[in-house]
């Protein structure tokens, strides 16, 4: 099980963290260092595509809530890509698709970065 | 015990025992395992996904539990019922599980928390003793709905 994270710049300052695999308690430390990193970077302006991600779990849930509070205190943003029915299901139950916008293709997530 | 969590009358298929040790690159090989013994009874697809996120979600409570010392082993006993799957999930780490929230992360984010309100959301019952001497014990059920 392993996780594979790539960075990528986009339009204006965002930036794209293409994630593939599964996140859990052994995964999400990678994915929290790739995040941490951008925003050390100050880019504040994030889309994380989690269509390649087969599952995750609530420490996977905890880096996404960490990075989204942080790049709100410099005015961000972090948009989701996420069309895995299984995954949109365990952001419904936590209520999480109330605070992230979540997107089908990352061009419509993109769009919709502040 | 809470008695709705008393053993189904119903026939067992068998049962599969678990140890794992208690460190994160095992949780997955708990949450694969105890997927293939729920695929022996009628769930549906995403009802074994939903199994397989309560296991791990515990098993990770367990880790976390221990505070980053080492949690010991973890057990994890299936017992495959005619209609339901039951899961225990055990450790030695007799601290502060599921009933306690914990403090902030440095992220700012409470997993715990969130991995707790997982397994209630995603499992039909779920039951929790702590003994200091014992570990603790948390008992999952899920019933095949069709």
């Amino acid at each position: 099980m392993d996780i594979k994270v790539n960075v990528r710049e986009s339009e204006g300052d965002a930036y794209v963290v293409d994630l593939t695999g599964e996140i859990d308690v052994y995964t999400s430390p990678k994915v929290k260092d790739a995040i941490t990193e951008l925003i050390d970077q100050e880019h504040y302006n994030l889309v994380i595509n989690l269509e390649k991600v087969r599952y995750i779990d609530s420490t996977g849930l905890g880096v996404l809530i960490g990075g989204l509070k942080r790049v709100r205190e410099h005015g961000g943003s972090v948009n989701l890509v996420c069309t895995n029915p299984q995954i949109k299901k365990i952001f419904d139950i936590t209520g999480l698709v109330k605070i992230f916008g979540i997107f089908d293709d990352e061009q419509s997530a993109m769009k919709a970065l502040v | 015990m809470n008695p709705a969590l008393q053993p189904s009358s119903s026939q067992s298929h068998g049962t599969v025992e678990l140890r794992i040790p208690g460190r994160a690159e095992w949780v997955a090989v708990a949450r694969l395992a105890v997927a293939a013994v729920a695929s022996r009874l009628r769930f549906s697809v995403d009802e074994i996904e939903d199994i397989k996120l309560a296991i791990a979600e515990a098993c990770t409570n367990s880790i976390q539990a221990a505070g980053g010392k080492d949690a010991g082993a973890i057990e994890i006993v299936c017992d495959a019922l005619e209609d339901e799957l039951r899961v225990t999930v055990r450790d030695s780490a007799s601290g502060p599980h599921l009933d306690v929230v914990k403090a902030d992360t440095d992220d700012g984010s409470r997993t715990e928390e969130l991995g707790i309100f997982l397994i209630r959301a995603l499992m039909d019952q779920v039951d929790y003793s702590a003994d200091p001497r014992r570990g603790t014990e948390l008992i999952m059920v899920k019933r095949v709905s069709a």
